[in-house]
């Protein structure tokens, strides 16, 4: 994995985008389309998707610490959660996903399972005792504890975007009249109920008519979960699919650390606000 | 719970075991035994009662460094550890920044300068709260689900009690040892559209009011049922303790030696200068009698009082042994136990209070926004130290002097080296507890011109 990752090689262009941020104009504050790199986007599915689709906190079992969930059961097959190209699963099958294992702490069997599909909110990330709560027949498989030490609760496995079909990242932005590209999180903050999300990230760069053009720092952008995803129209495909992670995902009390993956090719929303967090 | 007489055997028949075999040695032993029952929907839903200790060795040799770390203690798994942690260091490249192992005579002044507590007598063991018994905690629980189902609410949370022990001693004779015991409640109250929250934590247990806390709780919850949508902006806000603690949070490593050097500290080039309001002043003082936490450091070097800011000047930072060299100061006892890349953290702050209740606060004020806590705050700009974070579980409208309603979460993006200098009220300085950030002495305040960036749904 170390050898594939190549960092020498990303050595020079990484020193070169810190220099040229020093001197690069601030994001602007506006409302544009925004396009996600990938590995923002994980992160993006970690917390506006992954946490509230988690059976625990929709039943109310975590509310004094990590929150609940605005995906109550009864939402259940209703919700029009996203888009028609959105398509969110759970898989801890996944070769090499940080949230892949043989069995959960339970002793349940690795699965893939839709969280939403074509856009509807179809699943949860459950355990044995909440699936039973809302009659399924089965244990999602999502139980894991970090350590000895602590009681098992409900965690993502490996929570992914399904690819689509925009191509590659430098079609969806050839495809982009007026835009900002945005990646490489620097920070992340969402309401505990799972609604109200900011991320700001490294870089951006604005793209005009259909071109990547300036560099921008400090890039952020935010928006309501629901409205958010819904304003997706093109995902990329295949070939820019990368399974991230995130290494320290915190739940529970005590509070426990665990790992998480998440798959993801760059995608475009519409119509996002962008450049809110400096306007102080 | 290990005794302190174990803890001192684990650590002297290790250094003697590893006598001659490296040139130098520490040995740590870290020790807990906290119990947490956790209920949700007014019914306990987890009890864990985890005990453990571990053990540590920091191997030195050829000029190298190293820590391995295990559960298992008796004394050949000990001795293993050493060895391996020997055998480790021939592994790695010579440390440029290595400096000798801490010496008893390189502690100067014997006790503590500026404490107002004997470091040899900090002694805030409550034996109550250390043996806690499963019922203790469930009674405790039932008492705040029964004040839930007074109000006709839900309650969820958590009782914590227990003890813990950590003891450090090295080839060059220091040796330390604390213990400590915990008793922590954090619950919420909640409503079809409403919330109320409150969290404490104390190494004694008269400190903690369960019932009073749960009935604050279950008052905010009941008080801000309705919340309206109010529009984002810029208003006047008091902040509850726990919301001035878990906002400033992430400044306090801004205020160390190695953040500093490493041109990370928001207050670079700004010491001894005017950053903060004229009414802020900031210590960490482990001595303080509402603080908490052990007298000594990661190496075993005492830990200092230290003025980190004085009437809105950054007076001082804190120091661990490498960076106190580079700087060529005294150290301050507030390094991490080596090796590792942070340095010294400031883990006892106490803010200084003033005279001004929330109620004063709150009938001072025409329009503005109370905070009981806020959420998931994350830093956005690390040099003006913007941060960006939620309102949640009893947030209110305050107009002419009364509170009017609750409002629906907000979210803000705030510098909080500006908030601090729009300070225009102190309450009494307390301990305060959250989620964000570990527990510390600091007061509620009124700020003006706080920015709320947008609202959510609830």
């Amino acid at each position: 994995m170390v050898d594939k990752w190549n960092l020498p090689a990303h050595a020079q262009r990484v020193g070169e985008e810190a220099v040229a941020l020093l001197k690069a104009p601030t994001c602007p504050q506006t409302t544009c389309d925004v396009i996600l790199g990938g590995s923002q986007l994980a992160l993006q599915i970690h917390e506006s998707c992954g946490h509230p689709t988690e059976l625990d906190r929709a039943l109310g079992q975590e509310i004094n610490y990590a929150g609940a969930s605005f995906l109550t059961p009864d939402m259940l097959h209703k919700l029009q959660y996203g888009s028609r190209v959105v398509n969110l699963v759970a898989d801890a099958t996944v070769p090499g996903g940080l949230g892949s294992f043989g069995f959960d702490d339970e002793g349940v069997k690795a699965q893939r399972n839709f969280l939403v599909k074509e856009g509807l909110f179809v699943g949860y990330l459950s355990s044995r005792d909440t699936a039973s709560v809302i009659g399924l027949n089965r244990s999602g498989g999502n139980m894991r504890a970090e350590s000895w030490k602590v009681t098992p609760i409900i965690r993502m496995t490996n929570v992914s975007i399904l690819p689509g079909d925009a191509g590659s990242l430098e079609d969806l932005i050839s495809d982009t009249k007026d835009g900002i590209l945005l990646d490489l999180n620097r920070s992340w903050s969402i309401d505990q109920l799972r609604y109200n999300f900011q991320f700001s990230t490294e870089c951006a760069w604005e793209i005009k008519n259909g071109k990547r053009g300036r560099l921008l720092k400090n890039g952020s952008y935010g928006g309501i979960t629901t409205e958010f995803w819904n304003s997706c129209d093109a995902i990329c495909g295949a070939d820019e699919y990368v399974t991230w992670g995130t290494p320290n995902c915190g739940k529970g009390q005590p509070s426990q650390s665990m790992w998480t993956g998440h798959g993801a090719s760059p995608a475009r929303f519409k119509n996002i606000k962008v450049g809110i967090a400096h306007n102080v | 719970m290990i005794s302190k007489e174990e803890c001192e055997s684990i650590i002297d028949k290790g250094l003697a075991y590893g006598k001659n075999k490296a040139d130098g040695l520490d040995i740590q032993v870290d020790a807990s035994s906290v119990a947490t029952s956790r209920f949700a929907n007014n019914s306990m839903t987890q009890n864990q009662a985890p005990s453990s200790v571990s053990v540590s060795v920091r191997a030195v040799a050829g000029g190298k460094q190293t820590r391995l770390s295990a559960d298992k203690i008796s004394p050949a798994d000990v001795e293993k550890l050493i060895d391996d942690a020997i055998k480790v260091t021939t592994l790695l490249h010579k440390d440029p920044n290595l400096l000798p192992l801490l010496r008893p005579g390189d502690i100067k002044g014997g006790d503590i300068k500026g404490a107002d507590t004997p470091a040899s007598s900090l002694n805030r063991f409550d034996s109550e709260i250390a043996h806690a018994s499963p019922d203790d905690r469930a009674n405790k629980v039932n008492a705040i689900v029964q004040i839930a189902r007074e109000h006709k609410l839900n309650a969820a949370g958590t009782v914590a009690t227990g003890e813990w022990a950590t003891a450090s001693g090295n080839s060059e004779g220091i040796r330390q040892y604390y213990r400590g015991s915990r008793l922590g409640c954090s619950l919420t109250m909640c409503a079809p559209h409403s919330a109320g929250w409150a969290k404490e934590q104390s190494p004694i247990a008269k400190d903690l009011d369960i019932q009073v806390m749960a009935r604050r709780a279950a008052e905010k919850a009941v008080a801000s049922a309705n919340p309206i949508e109010i529009a984002p902006g810029h208003y006047t806000v008091i902040l509850e303790p726990s919301a001035v603690l878990d906002l400033c949070g992430g400044f306090w490593y801004d205020f160390t030696g190695t953040s500093y050097e490493d041109k990370q500290s928001c207050f670079l080039n700004k010491l001894g200068k005017q950053v903060l309001g004229k009414n802020i002043t900031i210590y960490d003082d482990v001595y303080h009698p509402l603080q908490d936490g052990e007298p000594f450091d990661g190496e075993g070097m005492p830990r200092q009082k230290v003025c980190l800011v004085e009437n809105g000047v950054i007076k001082n930072l804190v120091y661990g042994r490498k960076s106190a060299k580079k700087f060529n100061v005294e150290p301050t006892g507030h390094g991490v136990s080596e090796p590792n890349s942070m340095g010294e953290y400031p883990q006892n702050i106490v803010i200084e209070g003033g005279n001004t209740s929330l109620d004063e606060m709150i009938r001072s004020t025409d329009r503005g926004i109370l905070l009981t806590r806020v959420w998931y705050v994350r830093e956005v700009d690390p040099a003006t130290k913007i941060v960006t974070g939620m309102t949640r579980d009893g947030t209110f409208l305050v107009e002419n002097g009364e509170i009017k309603c609750g409002v629906k979460n907000l979210r803000f993006n705030e510098s909080l080296i500006e908030m601090l200098g729009r300070v225009e009220a102190l309450g009494p300085a307390v301990r305060a507890a959250g989620e964000e950030s570990m527990p510390a002495v600091v007061p509620a305040m009124k700020v003006s011109y706080f920015n709320f960036e947008s609202s959510t749904k609830f």
